[in-house]
């Protein structure tokens, strides 16, 4: 194959998921933009957002993948009813790292900004944001995942190539929607700032 | 995977003080505002596409990393062009979209020019991260399957929210 037709193929192929993509992408901005009055009362927040989107991708991706891979072994049944031991372990794992990783991004901002002497809010708002946004998060995207993998698979569609477009996603416009509720919580629980 | 998940975030965490940095500006154009994650994951999106397909090829031993590698340079070619097709889009739409939920302040052309321009820049730095990603992945016998993503996905998480910066400095 020529330059030109490796690069035609290249395009044609990967334009349809880039638009959905892109559209997700856009809304998750429209939240980001409905956010400006919380990110100015909460100093460090918008430092934060790059890290906690990651962690979605990162967690939920790699959690999609192993589950894809051992639907395709045959070590998991595509059914969320039963309670599977594996299934279960798998979901508390990915719960369980979403948390203590946006939990360590909080801690880590809080220190960066304090050393750097710019302005911040407190350790507990942060840490408090970031725990009830990564545990909500977390919960909405892990049952997203199981049940589009599992529907997808019954269906015979080959998991692997849903995995990623579902948590992309879904995991930024949920990964900023569940943030800003939880700054809203937490603004409400603790007051200001600070 | 929690050590490299401390990792990743720290990297990240690089790219959020960079924004944090020029939060002013962001909070006074909210349609800068709109353009972050849809920048910085649509670059992220052309790195992990270009990065599944270069190491589909090596797999298939089609992928030589020669100067006149075809499915090398197709592959290249492609991206850019991709990046020209969706990022006037993508700033078309934060215009739009910032203009229903606030008063947008920036022009049209403004938008579409730090959008258009940070994908061009951005598409270049990612297929040039893939690329050496995935060679180095090959070289120490690592699959890039496992690896590349991830890396690509992070560091341009970071490279766009500098190039965005840069961009918005010169235009706006």
């Amino acid at each position: 194959m020529s330059v030109v037709e490796v690069a035609r193929e290249a395009y044609r192929e990967a334009l349809p998921a880039l638009s959905v993509s892109l559209v997700a992408g856009l809304l998750s901005g429209v939240v980001l933009g409905g956010m400006q009055d919380e990110l100015r009362v909460v100093s460090g927040l918008l430092m934060l957002v790059p890290a906690f989107l990651a962690t979605r991708g990162n967690v939920f991706g790699s959690f999609g993948a192993r589950l894809a891979t051992a639907l395709h072994q045959g070590l998991i049944e595509p059914r969320v009813r039963g309670g599977d031991e594996r299934l279960r372990s798998a979901v508390t794992a990915a719960l369980v790292n979403a948390l203590l990783v946006s939990v360590f991004a909080a801690v880590a901002t809080y220190f960066v900004l304090t050393l750097l002497g710019l302005p911040h809010a407190s350790l507990l708002t942060l840490v408090a944001i970031a725990t009830i946004a990564g545990a909500l998060s977390g919960a909405v995207l892990a049952t997203a995942v199981v049940v589009v993998v599992f529907a997808g698979y019954r269906r015979g569609y080959n998991p692997d190539t849903i995995v990623g477009p579902v948590v992309t996603t879904t995991g930024d416009v949920f990964g900023l929607l569940f943030l800003l509720l939880a700054v809203r919580v937490v603004l409400a629980l603790l007051g200001g700032g600070g | 995977m929690l050590p490299i998940l401390f990792v990743l975030t720290l990297v990240e965490l690089g790219s959020g003080l960079v924004l944090d940095s020029f939060e002013a500006t962001l909070l006074q154009f909210p349609s800068l505002l709109v353009l972050v994650p849809v920048t910085i994951g649509t670059a992220g999106n052309l790195g992990s596409v270009l990065a599944a397909r270069l190491s589909t090829a090596l797999h298939l031993g089609r992928l030589s990393f020669e100067p006149d590698d075809e499915v090398l340079a197709g592959n290249a070619v492609a991206t850019i062009a991709l990046s020209f097709t969706v990022f006037p889009a993508v700033g078309a739409g934060a215009w739009a979209l910032s203009a229903l939920v606030a008063e947008t302040q920036l022009a049209l052309a403004t938008v579409l020019l730090v959008a258009t321009a940070s994908g061009a820049i951005l598409a270049v730095l990612a297929v040039l991260v893939t690329v050496v990603a995935t060679y180095a992945a090959y070289r120490f016998g690592l699959d890039p399957d496992d690896v590349v993503i991830p890396v690509v996905t992070n560091v341009s998480d970071v490279l766009g929210v500098v190039v965005l910066f840069v961009v918005v400095q010169i235009v706006v």
